[in-house]
């Protein structure tokens, strides 16, 4: 599997190691009155689709970059790679 | 006066193996630089005064005294002679204050020379970069006999540089003398 970095260009997967549902990004807020069943979603209850799915890479022999990749976990098609880092800005975070 | 020389990681003493010479470096002061939240654009500033130019994606600026290289997403390392700059670090925080994180990495690396005929042969048993299709000032961040190592091509064309943990100076060591005596 070829994982196109957005910045370094193609790269072995073997380069990357996998980190999860890219559904870690959006950690819900602490303060919340409901924060203890939120928190309780967010670290144990996954989706587990047979399809495409948005997932964390972390580039570990490479740049070190976090990065967003959609796949087909049936096919390990990628249609798309971006910084996790951009991901969290377009949503408000890490400014 | 005694007549003192620091440290190295690992003394070892310079090899030619076949057509490969492997040397350790001991004279390169290293310091990394990232730039914090909203500090990249006076990290960018600071970098093109010391380096004459910003490293740009899998690049190195080769450039005197201080050069440097590209290592992430606005982070830089940044290197120069250590019996001129062994402070590097005191001096790149001075410039750069609050717009940068930096830190001494004399400490953390071990720096190796492999140069000669045979280079682009030992380096694909070592690692799975394209060494062939790199130029000079390129640079990338691999895995050798486990052990996330950065490779940068240098001028010559024989010449690469190799940065490695240091307190795995020897396995590496060890990694490089086995791939230069199976070319050779």
């Amino acid at each position: 599997m070829i994982i196109d970095h957005p910045l370094l260009g193609p790269r072995d997967s073997a380069e990357f190691t996998y980190m999860g549902d890219a559904r870690l990004i959006d950690r819900p807020n602490p303060n919340d009155t409901d924060a203890a069943a939120t928190f309780f979603d967010y670290a144990y209850l996954r989706d587990n689709p047979a399809g495409w799915h948005r997932e964390l890479w972390f580039h570990e022999a490479g740049d070190r970059s976090w990065l967003v990749v959609t796949r087909n976990t049936l096919t390990h098609e990628i249609s798309k790679v971006e910084l996790a880092r951009d991901v969290a800005r377009a949503q408000g975070r890490s400014k | 006066m005694h007549d003192l020389t620091p440290t190295p990681a690992l003394g070892a003493a310079t090899q030619t193996i076949g057509t490969v010479t492997i040397a350790e470096n001991t004279g390169v002061a290293l310091a990394s630089v990232a730039a914090r939240n909203g500090g990249t654009e006076a990290c960018a500033k600071v970098l093109k005064d010391v380096l004459g130019a910003v490293p740009d994606v899998g690049r190195t600026v080769l450039h005197d005294p201080e050069a440097g290289f590209w290592m992430g997403p606005d982070q830089w390392m940044i290197g120069a002679p250590m019996n001129t700059h062994e402070d590097i670090a005191d001096q790149l925080k001075a410039k750069l204050g609050n717009a940068a994180s930096v830190t001494e990495q004399s400490g953390a690396w071990v720096v190796f020379d492999v140069i000669g005929e045979r280079m682009p042969d030992m380096c694909e048993i070592l690692c799975n970069i394209p060494i062939r299709k790199m130029v000079a000032g390129d640079v990338r961040r691999t895995m050798i006999h486990q052990l996330g190592c950065f490779v940068i091509r240098r001028a010559a064309d024989d010449h690469i540089r190799i940065l490695g943990p240091r307190a795995s100076a020897q396995s590496l060591h060890h990694a490089l003398i086995t791939a230069a005596t199976s070319v050779a």
